[in-house]
Order: structure tokens, then C-alpha cells, then sequence
């Protein structure tokens, strides 16, 4: 299984995804510079957290014009962007909506909970399975407009929602456990992840690539690893 | 040696002028003397921020000599950009502290962020990836009017240029007090790991070789930072604004990267990072490390603004900018990195012979115009290396015993109501969660944050390192501390205990101890009390660091920390690092288990008050006879809970430091979600005494029941008090005959500190 890992100027979770790949799951994962224009033939992408060209325009907004984003966009394959890498396949155009700036404004860095609610090749056989995974994010408020949110709802492309402890979701985003907001952004329909029409590209604001070592606090994000991995074996 | 030439435009150079620059009449002749003639304006300059108290040291270094800063695990100590300690395998850790106090009172976002992209630098430049960082922060009174915007400020400049950067903030520590009123405290620490035999130096070595400067270009922020981080505040404070610089993680994050790759190919000498006093600093401090010389071409830095004169270019302290010093031959190495990262990179110089500073400048020339370059470059700055570096001045300042009126115990009324004063304290912002702050750091960035802030009482970090034959996992415990009352009580012991918190608090993770750096915040030294705390302070870190054997290896000094003639609670804050062997070793604070015994390690309280928050509150100010420390008594304890955590007959442990006993016992619950039942130890004529001293060197560890014996034979070995005090269970904190306060009520009280001053918390 080759795994590519993009690497943007700025990206500084690229890291964590290429040992999460590499050295748990034991994948040949390797990192691909944003000046390259090949991706040297990998089974999966992975679109990194970061502040991609330091996220000072919009965050992912200009990595669409790195060079390596026309293989990306002409990859077939599975993509999996987490956090930056969420911000960047909306901004390409390649996940509907956008993530806006977090309700309270401020940068939130927590474990959350998570409800997997489609099937697709990072989670097969998983829905309804509850994930608790980190977040890091200052802009993680998911917003689309009415029409999307529908086509998201009605095709199951929600791929997670940020949820209580035992999966339930919230009331609304004032919904607290813990003292602490269920929904941690503010994001509609406490979207946390979606998959694109064809169910190869996911994006997520949670980091399953932090959440693969117990000694890390959870190994929850591997099951999307063990899920891409069955998915391609399966092919 | 003939005048160097003065640009047109500048003022006429004097002692006056030498003053506004913070210069003393004595230091200005000094410097004319030895020059045989009046420097120029820009030479003025130099001088004045090389001879600043924040470059030179020049009153704490007499003081400084005396600290402890060899051991067999050190690898690197002070001198250099940051220290370094031994952890196995061809494997240091490379930290430092450094201050931004000043800057961040002025602009407290910008002011955090640089401190943060100041202290990575310095790691970094180094050779080490930067793997964590912690920072101590302190704020005037609660209720003051400018705390919550300072606050709210520090704390996002700290995320927004760690969190870009992609280095996880993972633990810190906080305190208000009136003190910090007009002068708040922003301490930054970071750690990154090396290979030991691939650290790098600021040495400008090999005649000959090319000066090469790398990173964001140079532009008017920050011109003489280092003279007003060396200035106490007083009225118009505002003004001081363009002495602060405006910080880029992400151009740091590309300089990162690009320095790591440099270092890897080998084809550096030296480098060191543009920090305080900028280019000039950075120059001087190279070559007098080698022992040489340095020319620079000013006509060849980068530059970002128009018209710079030679005196903005060489006391500019804008950042993310890095000096190196190539082997002959090898620049295009440094090009192609830089080329790769995007990065601005010139060469501006090369090293000489000549022992002294030489700069040249075409007069008139702005690479930002189109007016071709006419005659030939100037020299405008040749000044002694020495007479910058090592021959700056150095004052034994004179040292008074301050008067301690003021501090005798007042009589406080007993407290009446114990649970409720006991939930005070877990809502008050010195002791309550600090979870409103390390929500904004992205603590788990990178993969290795085994012990996130709020778990137990250090952080630990995991590091990779790439060995020939695969990589070692080795496990950082990471803790800073200091309580600035009891410094101000007692000076030596203060200082003293801030050292052996920290080592408990990593001996509580179940690591053992390695290494210090401080960062030694004071008001002014020209006043003999001050000195004095001073001198004492480093008394007591020295006692602690030899008793504890974690010698200091690198630091920082932050004097004239003052506003209006009101100084600072002296605050010699200290960070250090120890290793963890194995990841079942490590600890943390919370009860773990129903029916687990809680026992508590150390003599236990002789109810002494002093210095106290409990004290603090009731009496309004800090006051009280100090409580004092017995250092060898702490390294008993420290050993016992090392052996313990090594041996798994713990299964947490937490110290008892700021709010004493009770808040130690309420925090254990609280954080496992677990009550307890338990008795107080020591004779309880006056239980709020026992329930609230914070006399150091106590530990509340829960084990096993079947733990027990091999506990107790453990800590007899050591010689260290163990008193069994109850078990862990129900839902609510019980102190027999004095207190029980439900499990969740402690919760809500200790998640609510901040709310008054940030209520969106």
C-alpha cells in the first residue's frame, strides 16, 4: 500500500500523517513536495493539517495553485484531507462548502467525539461507530449552503458529526458534556466530515492521524487506516 | 585607524545622545577611551544595545558564575543559543527560557508570538527539531482593568505562533498578583532533540569564510528592543510601541525546515539566529566566540521597507532571520535549500582576522530604487570585538537587605466554613483550570504528547530518534514553576523550592530529572534591595540544582521589571528536563481506582501559612514567615518517587504546591472523576493551617492495596515519611470530621477560575 503524503509550505501535521501511515500501520508512505507535479503512482493521498502558505488569505486557499495540485485533482484514487488538508480540498473545489472561522473564534485544541455515519473506503463497516479523536483548529465551523446540506443529508455523504461520549448528537450547538460544547465549532448539522459524490474524497476537521497510539490517548483514527487498507486490498 | 564615516543626516553623537540610548556618562566614556575618539552615530548604536543589560548581563553575570552548570549529562551548558542534556542512544535534548516581558506589556499578541519564535529559533539553530513547549506567565490582579485584554493577547500570540509553527504547547504555569500589575511576565521554553554529535554553534570560524543571512528581510521593527527590554515603565509606555517586532510562523516554519536541511548537508561552520539586538548581535557574538573578526556589506541585506540607513539595518530585530557561516566553496548549498523553501538568503560578509567589527555602506544606496549605486561603499562601523563582547561592562552592584517589615503573619480569623473555602480556592484564578488557555495551543501536534496539560504535574513528550538501527522512542517529562511569594519571603529558600518543584513534578511523572534553565525575572538592579534578592535567589537555585543534581545549562536574565518604581515578586522562573525510561513508568495526577489507598509521602505539615494563596487572600498581600525547604529531604522524596514509579507501586501521584493539601487531594479527584475518603495528617488544632500550607516536598500518591508493604519498605529505604491517609472512592471528598465536598461540585468550582476575567471561558 503507497501512501503519498503532501507537503505544502506551512503543512506541520504532515509528520503525524506519514508516521500514523509508515511506522502503526506499516504502509510505504512517503512525502510528496507541493513543487512536484507527480505523486509517483500512490494507492491513497493524504492532504495534511497545517497552515498551508500560513493560511493568511483563507486557510487552504492557496494551495489550489501549488504545482502538484493538477495530480491531485487528477488522481483517482482515495483522498483523505484532515484539518488543512479539509480546508484545502473545499477551497480546490473537491468537497462542497467551507469551513469558516470557529464559533468562539479561538483556536481549540481538545479530543472530541466523533459518530461515523456513512461508508466509504476510510470507513467501511464502521458506521455508527464513535471515535474519540483530537481537534485542532481556528477555522473548523463547517458551513455549506441549504441545497448542499440536503444533497449531503440525502446522499449519506455526512461522513461524521461531532457527538456526545455515547454517540448521541447534540440538542444544538450550545449543547454541552463536560462543560464543554458537544459540537466544538459551531458547525452545521454538527458536521465534522464529509465524503465527496463518489464517496473517494473525504475531508475532516478531527486529526485520526494523532488518535492511532494508546500512549497518544486513543487509537481510534487508526480503524479509518485498517478501513483504507481493507479497501484497497479489496480491489 | 581612521574615523569611520558618519552618514549623512545624523545626529551629532554625545553623552546626551548616549543617554537616550541607555547608555550611562560613565559607560559613554568608557567607550570613547577605549576608542580613541567619539563613535559615530551608528557605532553608538551597537555599543548601546551590545552593552545592554539584556545583551551584556552586565549585572548578573558576577552573580551568575555561581550556578552549577556541570554534570556528567550535560552536553551543552550556558554560553551557547541553548544548553543540552544527555537522554541515551547519541541523543540530546536541546531548551532554553527566555523572556518577552516588555514587549508583550506593549503589544501582548505580538509580544508572546516573537517570544515563542525567539525561543524555537534558539533551539533550532542548535540542530534540534523543536519537539514541545511551555511558557510562565504572569498577570497583574484579576480585577485589574488591562488583565483580561493582556491575557486574552499573551495567549493567542502564544497559539498563533506555536500552533502554525506546528509545535505543541503542552503545559505552563500562571499566576496574578498586584505585582504584575504594570509589568506582566511571558516566559517561553522550548525543547528539541539532537543527535549529540551534530549540535552547531554560533562561531564565526575559518578566515575567509562567507557570512551568509537567511530568512525575512530586514525591516524597522524592533530598533532597540534590547535597550527597552533593559528600561523599567513608567509614563508613555505606548510610545514604546515600534520597539516591538511583529512575528511570521509560517515564515519560521519555512526557516525551519530550510536550516534543518542546511545543517544536515555539513557545509556550515556557525549560525546563530537574529535575536535581540539583530544583525549586530548575532555577528559580534560569532566572531568573538572564534576569536575572530567580522566585515559585513550592508549594501547586500535583504531589506522589505525603503531607505534603511545603516543604523535601522544593523539594530533591526525583525524576525525569522538567521546568520550562518558557510565553509568557502559551500554557499550554494545554502542557496539551493533556501531556493527550495522560498527563502531570502544574501551574502552579506565574511570572517576576518582582524578581531573587529566592520561594516560598509554606500551612502545614498536603496536597492529599492532605481538610482544606480554611485562611488565606492563607506566604512561606517569598526569597533573592537572585545570591546563589544567579552569587555562590556560588568558591575558587582551594590546589595542591601531589603526590610521586611510588612510581612510578619497578621492575625486572620479562622475560617468557618472549610469546604466552602476549600472550593475559593479551586474557583480562584492562581489554582482553578487552566483549560480556557491550553484549549487554544494545539497541544497534540507532531504525535507525542503522552501527558497533555492538566493531567498531572509535568508534560510528557514522546520523541522519535532515527538511529542506525530504527528509531528510539524516549519519553520528555517537561515542567516549569516558580511561586514568586515565596521568593519575596525568603529569597534563597524561594528560589530554592522553585527548583524542587519542578524535579518533584517530573519525579511525579516518574521521570528522573536532568537539567534546569532559568529565566531570572527582577526590577532594577541599581537598586541594592533588589540586587540583593537577587544574589540570593542565585544562591538558592545553585543549592537546589547541586542538591538535585540538575545542573543549569542554559538561561536568561529579565532585569528592570518594573513600572513607576513598583517592582515585580522576584521571579526566578525555572523549566526543566528529565527522562522518562519507559512509557509504563509514566504517571499522573488523577485517582484511578475505587478501593486504591491514598497515602501521602513526606513530613507531613507543621501548618506553617506563610506565602500562602489562603494567606494571600484573607490577608490581602503576601505576607508570613517563610516556610523554607530541606533539600535533603526533597531528594529523598524525589529518589523514593522515581523508585516507586519504576517499580509500579503507584498508580498516581501529584505534589502539593500552590493551595496546599486540600487543593492537591480536590485535584486528584477532580481529574480522575473519582471521591475519596481520607484523614488529615499532622495534629489539626487549626485545620485550615494543614489543609492550605504550601511547605514543598509532599506528594499524594494512591496505590494497591497489595502495594502497600513493598510501599512503605520503599520509602523507609529512602528515609522518606509515608502516612496512610484513606481510600479513594464514592462520589464525594471526604476529610474526616472537617470537610466532604461532592466530586462534581470541586469540578465545576475548579472549571469556572478563569470565568471572571475571560467569561466566555
Amino acid at each position: 500500500m503507497r501512501i503519498a503524503v503532501l507537503q505544502f509550505p506551512g503543512s506541520n501535521a504532515d509528520w503525524d500523517a506519514l508516521h500514523a501511515a509508515r511506522d502503526v500501520l506499516g504502509a510505504d508512505a512517503y512525502y510528496v513536495f507541493h513543487k512536484d507535479t507527480d505523486l509517483r503512482h500512490p494507492d491513497a493521498v493524504l492532504v495534511p493539517g497545517g497552515f498551508s502558505y500560513g493560511d493568511y488569505l483563507r486557510p487552504g486557499a492557496i494551495a489550489g495553485y501549488s504545482p502538484i495540485a493538477a495530480a491531485l485533482r487528477a488522481f483517482d484514487g482515495p483522498i483523505l484531507g484532515i484539518c488543512n488538508g479539509f480546508q484545502i480540498l473545499t477551497e480546490l473545489g473537491l468537497l462542497p462548502g467551507a469551513l469558516a472561522r470557529n464559533a468562539h473564534l479561538r483556536f481549540e485544541c481538545r479530543f472530541v467525539h466523533v459518530r461515523t455515519e456513512a461508508e466509504g473506503p476510510f470507513t467501511r463497516g464502521m458506521r455508527g461507530r464513535v471515535l474519540r479523536v483530537p481537534i485542532a483548529h481556528a477555522d473548523g465551523r463547517y458551513h455549506c449552503d441549504d441545497e448542499t446540506l440536503r444533497r449531503l443529508e440525502a446522499e449519506g455523504r455526512v461522513a461524521f458529526r461531532y457527538c456526545a461520549r455515547d454517540g448521541h448528537l447534540p440538542a444544538d450547538t450550545a449543547d454541552t458534556e463536560d462543560g464543554l460544547p458537544i459540537n466544538p465549532n459551531g458547525s452545521r448539522a454538527h458536521i465534522a466530515g464529509i465524503y465527496d459524490a463518489r464517496f473517494r474524497i473525504l475531508g475532516m476537521m478531527p486529526h485520526p492521524e494523532r488518535a492511532c497510539e494508546t500512549i497518544l490517548g486513543s487509537d481510534d483514527g487508526l480503524s479509518l487506516f485498517a478501513s483504507l487498507r481493507r479497501h484497497l486490498e479489496a480491489q | 585607524m581612521s574615523q569611520p564615516f558618519g552618514m549623512p543626516g545624523d545626529p551629532p553623537v554625545d553623552a546626551a545622545l548616549a543617554a537616550t540610548m541607555g547608555l550611562s556618562a560613565e559607560e559613554y566614556a568608557h567607550a570613547v577611551e577605549v576608542l580613541g575618539r567619539p563613535p559615530t552615530y551608528t557605532e553608538l548604536g551597537v555599543i548601546s544595545v551590545m552593552w545592554s543589560e539584556h545583551c551584556s548581563y552586565k549585572s548578573s553575570r558576577v552573580h551568575l558564575s555561581r550556578l552549577p552548570t556541570e554534570g556528567p549529562q550535560v552536553v551543552q551548558g550556558p554560553g551557547e543559543n541553548a544548553g543540552a542534556v544527555d537522554i541515551g542512544d547519541g541523543f540530546c535534548a536541546v531548551f532554553k527560557m527566555e523572556s518577552h516581558n516588555h514587549p508583550s506589556y506593549i503589544e501582548p499578541y505580538q509580544g508572546a508570538a516573537t517570544g515563542v519564535g525567539g525561543i524555537l529559533r534558539d533551539v533550532f539553530t542548535m540542530g534540534a527539531r523543536p519537539i514541545a513547549s511551555l511558557n510562565s506567565l504572569r498577570f497583574g490582579r484579576p480585577e485589574h482593568p488591562k488583565t483580561p485584554q493582556l491575557l486574552r493577547g499573551v495567549v493567542a500570540g502564544i497559539g498563533g505562533y506555536g500552533n502554525c509553527i506546528g509545535v505543541p504547547t503542552v503545559g505552563g504555569e500562571l499566576q496574578f498578583d498586584a505585582s504584575y500589575d504594570g509589568n506582566i511576565l511571558v516566559n517561553a521554553f522550548t525543547v528539541g532533540v539532537a543527535r549529540s554529535d551534530s549540535l552547531f554553534f554560533g562561531v564565526a570560524e575559518g578566515v575567509g569564510n562567507p557570512v551568509i543571512y537567511v530568512g525575512a528581510r530586514t525591516g524597522r521593527d524592533g530598533i532597540h528592543g534590547a535597550t527597552m527590554a533593559s528600561a523599567e515603565f513608567g509614563e508613555g509606555t505606548e510610545s514604546k510601541l515600534p520597539t516591538v517586532q511583529v512575528g511570521d510562523p509560517f515564515m519560521e516554519k519555512l526557516l525551519l525546515e530550510a536550516c534543518l536541511e542546511i545543517f544536515a548537508s555539513g557545509c556550515l561552520e556557525g549560525v546563530q539566529d537574529m535575536g535581540a539586538a539583530g544583525l549586530t548581535s548575532s555577528s559580534v557574538e560569532m566572531a568573538s566566540r572564534a576569536g575572530n573578526g567580522i566585515e559585513l556589506d550592508l549594501d547586500a541585506i535583504p531589506r522589505r521597507t525603503r531607505a534603511l540607513s545603516p543604523y535601522e539595518m544593523l539594530l533591526s530585530e525583525s524576525q525569522e532571520r538567521m546568520l550562518m557561516v558557510a565553509k568557502k566553496g559551500r554557499e550554494q548549498e545554502v542557496f539551493d535549500a533556501c531556493a527550495k523553501w522560498d527563502l531570502e538568503v544574501a551574502v552579506v560578509g565574511r570572517v576576518t582576522d582582524t578581531g573587529r567589527f566592520v561594516c560598509k555602506a554606500t551612502p545614498g544606496f536603496d536597492p529599492w530604487t532605481d538610482i544606480a549605486r554611485e562611488g565606492d561603499p563607506r566604512v561606517v562601523v569598526d569597533l573592537p570585538i572585545s570591546l563589544l563582547a567579552d569587555e562590556a561592562p560588568k558591575y558587582d552592584r551594590p546589595r542591601r537587605a531589603p526590610s521586611t517589615a510588612g510581612t510578619q503573619t497578621p492575625t486572620v480569623a479562622p475560617a468557618e466554613d472549610l469546604a466552602e473555602e476549600l472550593l475559593g480556592l479551586l474557583r480562584s484564578p492562581n489554582i482553578g483550570s487552566r483549560q480556557w488557555i491550553y484549549r487554544q495551543y494545539d497541544h497534540v501536534v507532531r504525535d507525542g504528547t503522552v501527558v497533555a496539560p492538566g493531567a498531572a504535574d509535568a508534560a510528557v513528550v514522546r520523541a522519535l530518534c532515527e538511529t542506525e538501527d530504527g528509531p528510539r522512542e524516549k519519553l520528555l517529562a517537561l515542567a516549569v514553576d516558580c511561586n514568586g511569594r515565596h521568593v519575596q519571603l525568603d529569597p534563597f529558600a524561594g528560589a530554592a523550592m522553585a527548583v524542587a518543584e519542578c524535579a518533584r513534578n517530573i519525579a511525579c511523572v516518574g521521570g528522573k530529572p536532568l537539567g534546569t534553565t532559568d529565566c531570572l525575572n527582577f526590577g532594577s538592579p541599581e537598586r541594592p534591595e533588589i540586587m540583593w534578592t537577587f544574589a540570593r535567589a542565585i544562591d538558592g537555585l545553585a543549592a537546589a540544582c547541586r542538591a538535585l543534581d540538575v545542573p543549569v545549562v542554559s538561561g536568561n536574565v529579565s532585569l528592570y521589571n518594573e513600572t513607576d518604581g513598583r517592582a515585580i515578586l522576584p521571579t526566578p522562573t525555572v523549566a526543566l528536563v528529565g527522562l522518562v525510561e519507559r512509557p509504563e513508568h509514566v504517571r499522573t495526577m488523577a485517582f484511578a481506582r475505587e478501593g486504591d489507598l491514598v497515602a501521602h509521602l513526606g513530613a507531613p505539615s507543621r501548618g506553617a501559612l506563610g506565602g500562602s494563596e489562603w494567606l494571600t487572600q484573607r490577608a490581602g498581600r503576601v505576607c508570613g514567615a517563610a516556610v523554607g525547604i530541606d533539600l535533603d529531604a526533597e531528594a529523598a522524596l524525589q529518589r523514593a518517587l522515581l523508585e516507586l514509579a519504576r517499580n509500579a507501586l503507584t498508580r498516581s501521584a501529584h505534589d502539593v504546591s500552590d493551595g496546599g493539601f486540600a487543593v492537591a487531594l480536590a485535584e486528584c479527584c477532580l481529574t480522575g472523576g473519582l471521591g475519596a475518603r481520607v484523614r488529615l495528617p499532622g495534629a489539626a488544632d487549626r485545620p485550615e493551617a494543614l489543609l492550605f500550607s504550601e511547605e514543598p516536598s509532599r506528594v499524594l500518591v494512591s496505590l494497591a492495596p497489595e502495594a502497600r508493604p513493598r510501599l512503605e519498605k520503599v520509602c523507609a529505604s529512602h528515609g522518606v515519611p509515608c502516612t496512610f491517609l484513606g481510600e479513594v472512592g464514592g462520589t464525594t471528598l471526604a476529610i474526616e470530621d472537617i470537610l466532604e465536598v461532592p466530586v462534581a461540585a470541586l469540578r465545576e468550582a475548579h472549571r469556572s477560575a478563569l470565568n471572571g476575567i475571560v467569561p466566555d471561558a
